[in-house]
């Protein structure tokens, strides 16, 4: 342990902490623009400066290592000095319209000038007139707004490794770009968010489609039929000053109602449709004896990187569409046709945790009923935008029940939102229609939490299947080269593949709201298995809804009507040439 | 001036010919470091007090000493000169190149390394051309690759050209260059020597540092030694450019006087205003720079340093808003635009710099400009942005009230016109 004092405040340590982590524990907060907690120090900003005793200079708080006998102080008269100019360096090269931009309240840069008093500039401000890139399906690049910091490029390049975004141009004029010469959405953006939800400022955020939807609910001519993914229901209460992981489905389906909506479903039943298809694709693999991996399909985060990245991989990852599209096909089927309206006369509205879904669903292969099965996709965010808009005082909502067909759900499908969740679903499920035996502990807690690669290995009927579960996708990066070596060498590693695109998983999506760190996608994972736990149904094939939809109208898992509605394809997509 | 024989201009041809190098005593150093032990090598180097040339004047000897044993070292020679008005390195590429590479040589088998890069700046393509076929003619003569001079050791050298930043100069951001990222400097440490390219230990000299060691190893360390400043010892190239009758690069012993050096360059054209020493983050001088030696300590010791070894001679026709505002663009435009004082504060100091220099600047800008270099001199990252404020408080020191009159100048012609 290591002793020293900050601000005149006695704190020990372990070797190897920085000064700014030291700072955190003796409850004392040094400003900061460039660090994130979740991501490597980068040292860009310099507003992390402190004084140490003896030392020359002023030193850099988050990439510095504590020594022992250090005495420090953080906001003496002249560090609070420079720190203020430091600020008015960025501001004077920020645009001044905070009240028009998007994270207006929740931007550091702002918090910061506020905390500093930076009330006039000593110098010129300028500004850079730069166009600002909305050709990608989930983001916009604002590149006005940019001050740099790099934790956008340092998620693109090692957490997420999609290599999407670098620094680009020199001096005052660097931004962050997907190159030269290109867009956002021609490159190997994955449209995953991640970029969006740790940029500190509004440089970086979603397509919004707001009064897309407003516009759709206010024609009387159309049919808004919604969908609501399963981490939104324990993030969106954030945004009405909740607690995450706190569980706000009910209120979600009568803000929805209230806004105008008229029919509202759940993608949590979808999701245990998923896991029907799915399992099934599993079980049929296994009679067959492969081809191994088999690998999930949910994230389109991750469909467009393996797409990219492991084009010799294709053909293990699973047909079946994401529980949204999955739902956005039956909205324009089943539900059109058991309610008499013309599918072109329904709009499909979903509601997600997530900004690669608005890519998902504006890829052109997804509209096998003729029709587009989601038309529209809102962020968690911007639903709440629209809550808010409408007067709706959404933590005081009592809570309604949705709209029956497809709406009900297991706690299978509702874990779908958190790493892992996929998985243990669909190993309910496979044990218990493979073995026709009752499953003792529904919990596969080897597949829970935050670690990178959750691997496992679970006897089934005699097999044992060899399982991994990664979210993140470096994570992603790593198992599959190793897995792809493996194939290659005549071995199987893996029975069964999950991957999230995102750390954490969905809950930890670029849609949900900032903050958007591991802490917040910890406790909104709690929230969803909490749900799972006290639910009545906690397996996707004893889903009542689900049982009927196949009774009725698509007649047997895998079959001829699910392959054409609910099942897709992939083609690879040269990094290159994109 | 009589050359001596420890000396780079001695060596110097107009086009480079591996034969006549030999002829006039070109590779003996190697042969004879062949014959010594890799400490031993070292050891030489260190007797000489051969101290870093590309500016910051670390003892050579002892970078080598610290380099740890791995299985893969690499050696880069730094030809990325991008100081302003500096031009030894491009001298001593385009007329002694043999002596360089066979100080590279020299230097890898003394710090335990088969590969060598040389990171020639982007601006200087002949000059990769022409490294190209010297390096082509040392392998022919079995002085370059594998088993040199048919002993143990291989050592073979690659070119890699640069992108065109001033900034990759510093060590680590030339690493990072050479790896294929972009140019952006890091935090030391771990420093190259522990931890550089590919993560494996790096040693990265100065093309002129290079060049003198097959010097040291010919003619032993004493005779090195023994030439100028004893802190600091040895010949070196000055580049003298601006306001002289012959600018050039000389070659004087170590702590040669201003004086001396402007004498060599055919004297100042006109009467002497200012002196830059050191390259562009060097402080400017008056006149009184005459009497300074140039020399790592006595630079030091008069608050300046000695850099590169660049000298630019201004006259009594210079405007010094001008030279202001020259200076500042050049910090703009080659700041890395990684950190946030100096991404910022350049762009500022530059944008009133201008301001001045076209006759808009306001009074308050000087104070503001001022302050802007402190803070990105307690801020910045690496020294690029924190040095920018020594040219500019030693130009406001010196020149401030001629920089003042001439907005105010300006203000008046402005209102009468």
């Amino acid at each position: 342990m290591l002793s020293l004092t900050i601000d005149n405040k006695a704190v020990q340590v372990e070797t190897g902490t920085t000064i700014l982590e030291a700072a955190e524990k003796a409850g004392i907060e040094i400003p900061t623009l460039c660090r994130h907690e979740d991501i490597t120090p980068l040292g860009t900003c310099g507003m992390c400066m402190v004084e140490v005793e003896g030392d020359p200079g002023y030193s850099r708080a988050c990439i510095t290592e504590a020594r022992s006998g250090m005495r420090i102080r953080t906001h003496t008269r002249e560090l609070r000095r420079i720190k203020r100019k430091l600020l008015e360096l960025v501001l004077a090269a920020h645009p001044d319209d905070c009240l028009q931009c998007i994270r207006h309240g929740e931007c550091e840069l702002q918090k910061l000038a506020e905390k500093f008093e930076i009330r006039q500039l000593s110098y010129d401000q300028y500004t850079r007139g730069l166009p600002i890139d909305s050709s990608a399906r989930g983001i916009v690049r604002d590149m006005n707004k940019c001050i740099g910091c790099g934790r956008c490029v340092e998620v693109c390049q090692n957490v997420q490794t999609v290599k999407a975004i670098s620094f680009y141009g020199r001096g005052a004029d660097t931004i962050v770009s997907p190159g030269a010469e290109t867009d956002m959405g021609s490159g190997v953006c994955v449209n995953c968010g991640q970029c969006v939800v740790y940029c500190p400022v509004g440089a970086l955020h979603e397509r919004e489609q707001v009064d897309d939807v407003w516009g759709a609910i206010e024609n009387p001519e159309l049919h808004v039929a919604a969908q609501i993914a399963p981490a939104v229901r324990v993030a969106l209460g954030e945004e009405f000053d909740m607690e995450p992981g706190e569980l706000v489905i009910d209120k979600i389906y009568e803000a929805l109602k209230l806004l105008g909506v008229d029919t509202v479903f759940d993608t949590n039943f979808s999701a245990d449709l998923t896991i029907m298809e799915e399992g099934t694709e599993f079980l049929h693999r296994l009679e067959a004896g492969g081809p191994f991996p088999l690998i999930t399909s949910c994230s389109p985060g991750w469909i467009k990187f393996g797409e990219t990245y492991f084009p010799e991989l294709i053909d293990n990852i699973s047909s079946c569409k994401s529980p949204q599209q999955m739902l956005g096909a039956l909205i324009k089927t089943h539900f059109a046709e058991t309610r008499s309206i013309p599918p072109e006369k329904i709009v499909s509205l979903s509601i997600m945790p997530c900004t690669a879904k608005k890519f998902e669903a504006d890829r052109p292969e997804m509209n096998s009923s003729g029709f587009k099965d989601v038309d529209y996709v809102l962020t968690t965010r911007e639903l709440a935008r629209m809550i808010r808009q409408a007067g709706i005082r959404f933590d005081k909502l009592k809570g309604i029940k949705p709209d029956k067909l497809m709406s009900a759900y297991t706690g299978a499908g509702t874990i779908f939102g958190a790493t892992g969740g996929v998985m243990e679903a669909a190993l309910r499920t496979a044990y218990e229609l493979k073995t026709g035996e009752a499953l003792e502990n529904l919990n596969f807690e080897a597949v829970r939490g935050l670690e990178d690669t959750k691997t496992a290995a679970i006897p089934l009927s005699g097999q044992e299947i060899r399982i991994a579960v990664v979210h993140g996708l470096s994570n992603a990066r790593t198992l599959l080269s190793q897995v792809r070596e493996d194939l290659k060498s005549g071995g199987v590693p893996y029975h069964f593949i999950e991957i999230m695109a995102c750390r954490g998983g969905c809950v930890g999506g670029g849609g949900q709201p900032i903050e958007n760190s591991l802490y917040q996608r910890f406790k909104r994972a709690q929230g969803l298995y909490a749900e799972d736990t006290g639910m009545p149904v906690r397996k996707s094939h004893e889903n009542p809804e689900v049982a009927a939809l196949y009774k009725d109208y698509l007649q047997q898992p895998g079959g001829e009507l699910s392959h054409h509605l609910l099942h897709t394809r992939y083609h690879h997509r040269d990094a290159l040439s994109i | 001036m009589k050359r001596s024989r420890v000396s780079i201009s001695s060596y110097a041809m107009e086009s480079p010919d591996i034969e006549a190098y030999l002829g006039i005593g070109g590779y003996q150093g190697l042969k004879k470091a062949l014959h010594m032990k890799k400490d031993g090598v070292i050891q030489e180097v260190q007797e000489s007090k051969l101290r870093g040339r590309g500016g910051a004047g670390f003892p050579t000897g002892k970078k080598w000493a610290g380099v740890p044993q791995d299985e893969e070292i690499y050696l880069v020679c730094n030809a990325d000169e991008g100081e302003p008005g500096t031009f030894k390195d491009r001298y001593i590429m385009e007329h002694t190149p043999f002596l360089m590479v066979e100080g590279m040589t020299i230097a890898g088998y003394g710090v335990g390394a088969s590969k060598g890069y040389i990171y020639i700046r982007g601006e200087y393509p002949a000059i990769a051309e022409t490294i190209q076929g010297v390096l082509e003619a040392a392998r022919k003569q079995n002085l370059l690759g594998k088993n040199i001079l048919d002993g143990d050791f291989s050592f073979d050298i690659e070119i890699k050209r640069g992108g065109g930043s001033y900034v990759v100069g510093d060590e680590t951001a030339l690493l990072s260059s050479l790896m294929g990222k972009r140019g952006f400097p890091w935090m030391k440490p771990p420093y190259p020597t522990e931890k550089g390219l590919w993560d494996r230990p790096t040693v990265v000299n100065n093309v002129e540092t290079l060049t003198y060691v097959p010097l040291i190893l010919a003619h032993g360390a004493a005779a090195f030694a023994d030439i100028g400043a004893p802190g600091s010892p040895g010949p070196k190239l000055y580049s003298v450019s601006g306001n002289v009758n012959s600018p050039g690069v000389y070659e004087f012993p170590m702590g040669v006087s201003v004086k001396e050096l402007l004498k060599a360059a055919g004297g100042v054209q006109g009467q002497l205003k200012a002196v830059q020493i050191g390259g562009t983050a060097g402080p400017l001088y008056d006149d009184t720079a005459l009497s300074m030696q140039l020399d790592y300590d006595s630079m030091n010791a008069a608050g300046g340093t000695l850099g590169s070894g660049a000298v630019v001679v201004m006259n009594s026709k210079t405007n010094m808003a001008g030279v202001l505002d020259v200076s500042m663009r050049f910090f703009a435009e080659e700041s890395c635009g990684q950190c946030f004082p100096c991404r910022y504060g350049t762009r500022q100091l530059s944008y009133m710099a201008r301001r001045i220099a076209s006759g808009s600047g306001e009074q308050h800008y000087l104070p503001l400009m001022r302050e802007t270099g402190e803070v990105m001199r307690a801020t910045s990252f690496c020294p690029f942005g924190q040095s920018v404020c020594t040219p500019l408080n030693s130009l406001l020191d010196q020149f401030g009230d001629e920089v003042e009159g001439f907005i105010r100048q300006q203000d008046y012609i402005r209102e009468v016109i």
